[in-house]
């Protein structure tokens, strides 16, 4: 027998490597013209001339991506086993913490997979082979943050209200029509678009909002398997961070004909996202018992400071500004989670959630993280609502709210520099009057009035007669709620179950 | 006349457990003036200008081979932008 004497050949560096297993998978197209393996990169006006300038910096292969997916997939499958096996749920801080949880289970799975959807999209439909495996990465990975949501929260679901129809509700309940047409609006836009919305503006600018501060919260208020989800996730998030941020770059450096529509996306899905994750400042605020940080705070450290003061400073070199109505989103940092909560709390009876009033512990902690704005909110809503519990009551708004046209959101928030005066827009489109709640709303409407004239406004449903009876209680049938799932805190089945199951263990133990 | 920028924060939020503990450690011995600030579950860093991983600081640490694809498993979020991503280091920094 003969041993061979070649030398095993040089391992290749991660760039030839990258190199080599996609960039030189990819070939032009010699009998078929290259409009018609890619008809949807044209039409936006986005201009593209050497689509090989794309570079992925994670430089992932197949096998790489692979690897990293499972390992993570088998360190969060491990948590939730765990977490089940040891009642997990008993080691909550308090019960109510869960009402946070039913409003992330309705509202985010089904836009994670749409997400899936559109990503897969651009990984057939973009003409170059970076962007394609870069964009489908990010697909597979939307389809496993929806699924590994599903499976998180599942556990919950055997021992609390609210979260058995998620998926019904995300399609039918009016707050959660706030993130459905948000992923609506970005999924019937173009590729280019839908690139700057959700890969740039959501994924690089505002999603840090969503999971870092929320997720810490998670861990803080003892949900370990929220906050191992919100982490493996959030490790796929940095390379859409990525991706969002090369898709941006990329188009800029092709033409300079393609700035002014990139800045007029980046304007639009700044406000559109930044509207969409006012539900977390309520969350982070008010219905975490334990807070890492106010809203206020994660506001200025993920959005002022790495987006305005850094990204920002880098974009100016294309010519890109700060997004149009920024100045109102952080003069709204002081009030906006105030107005969402109280949103939120008026309207529980008609959703798969609970809501309370702050206690004193809760109260303190808002003193002290807005002590300028808590004390007037405090008196102007939350005394009041005391009075109407002290006298035996829950106060609830008997009507319905008008929604914003663009958001979706009641029409809640209030004019800048005056937080007791409620802010109103309207425009007049084809003889109609349409209604928002902002200037931003209402310039994203003034520039694709014909888009916007089609929402699907929940009120306006429920009215027309399509939400399955003109009361509240065929509504709620419609909506799927079940007893227990919607109204006060105190006293609802989940903190009737919450105290048994502390009462038994103090008297077992 | 030539203007320079003033370097700006850039930054990594790593989740907090025990392999990272050996990543962290490699970080801040290999980056002058590093802020680390502790959340729950999570680690912050923050620096002015360029933040690099290097990877036999790592591997130093952790006492068996690490490559810099792994990091991506340790990581929860940044800011700047990935100006390098290679077998021996990883550089954090804004280009303009």
């Amino acid at each position: 027998m003969t041993v061979p004497t070649q030398k095993p050949a040089r391992k290749l560096t991660m760039q030839q490597r990258y190199a080599a297993l996609t960039h030189d998978l990819d070939w032009d197209p010699t009998y078929v013209a290259e409009e018609e393996i890619y008809p949807f990169t044209t039409f936006e006006g986005i201009k593209v001339h050497d689509w090989s300038k794309w570079e992925d910096p994670f430089r992932l292969t197949v096998e790489a991506y692979n690897k990293y997916q499972a390992e993570k997939d088998r360190r969060l499958y491990a948590v939730l086993d765990g977490f089940a096996q040891s009642q997990g749920q008993l080691s909550l801080t308090e019960g109510r913490y869960m009402n946070a949880m039913k409003i992330f289970l309705q509202g985010i799975p089904s836009g994670e997979y749409q997400a899936h959807r559109n990503f897969s999209h651009l990984a057939r439909y973009f003409n170059g082979p970076g962007a394609r495996f870069a964009s489908l990465c990010q697909s597979m990975d939307e389809l496993r943050h929806a699924q590994t949501e599903i499976h998180t929260l599942s556990h919950y679901n055997k021992y609390f209200g609210g979260m058995h129809d998620w998926n019904k509700m995300s399609d039918r309940v009016w707050y959660l029509s706030v993130p459905k047409s948000f992923f609506d609006d970005a999924g019937t836009a173009g590729p280019f678009e839908w690139l700057i919305a959700i890969g740039f503006s959501f994924e690089y600018l505002l999603t840090n909002l969503l999971f870092v501060p929320f997720m810490s919260g998670a861990a803080f208020n003892g949900d370990l398997p929220t906050m191992t989800f919100g982490f493996s996730a959030q490790s796929d998030e940095s390379r859409h961070m990525t991706l969002g941020l090369e898709g941006i770059k990329f188009m800029l450096e092709q033409d300079e004909d393609n700035l002014p529509i990139v800045q007029a996306w980046l304007d639009k899905w700044f406000w559109r996202g930044y509207r969409l994750i006012a539900l977390v400042a309520g969350m982070m605020d008010y219905m975490l018992p334990k807070r890492v940080m106010s809203w206020k705070e994660a506001f200025e450290l993920y959005f002022e400071e790495q987006m305005l003061n850094g990204l920002f400073k880098d974009l100016e070199y294309y010519g890109i500004k700060p997004p149009r109505h920024v100045q109102w989103a952080i003069d709204e940092k002081e009030i906006l989670s105030h107005q969402v909560y109280w949103v939120l709390y008026q309207f529980s009876h008609a959703a798969a959630f609970t809501t309370t009033i702050p206690n004193e512990e809760d109260q303190a902690w808002l003193e002290s993280a807005y002590p300028e704005t808590w004390p007037v909110f405090k008196s102007v809503v939350w005394d009041k609502a005391q009075r109407v519990v002290d006298s035996g009551g829950r106060y609830f708004n008997p009507g319905l709210p008008q929604l914003c046209q663009i958001c979706q959101i009641p029409m809640g928030f209030t004019e800048p520099g005056n937080p007791l005066v409620q802010c109103q827009r309207h425009s007049i489109y084809e003889g109609e009057r349409y209604d928002f709640c902002s200037d931003g709303c209402q310039w994203i409407f003034d520039r694709e009035p014909e888009k916007y004239v089609q929402a699907w406004l929940p009120v306006h449903q429920i009215y027309q007669g399509n939400c399955g009876g003109p009361t509240l209680p065929d509504v709620a049938v419609w909506y799927g709620l079940e007893p227990g799932d919607a109204g006060e805190y105190i006293g609802s089945m989940d903190h009737q179950d919450w105290l048994k199951w502390h009462a038994s263990s103090i008297k077992e133990g | 006349m030539s203007v320079v920028a003033a370097p700006r924060p850039v930054g990594v939020d790593l989740q907090e457990n025990e392999e990272t503990r050996a990543i962290v450690e490699a970080i801040e011995a290999d980056n002058d003036d590093l802020t680390v600030r502790h959340m729950p579950g999570i680690v912050r860093l923050t620096k002015e200008g360029q933040l690099v991983i290097n990877q036999e600081s790592v591997e130093g640490r952790l006492g068996r081979p690490w490559e810099t694809h792994e990091f991506q498993l340790a990581m929860i979020s940044y800011f700047g932008e990935f100006v390098e991503w290679d077998d021996d280091r990883i550089v954090i920094a804004w280009k303009h």
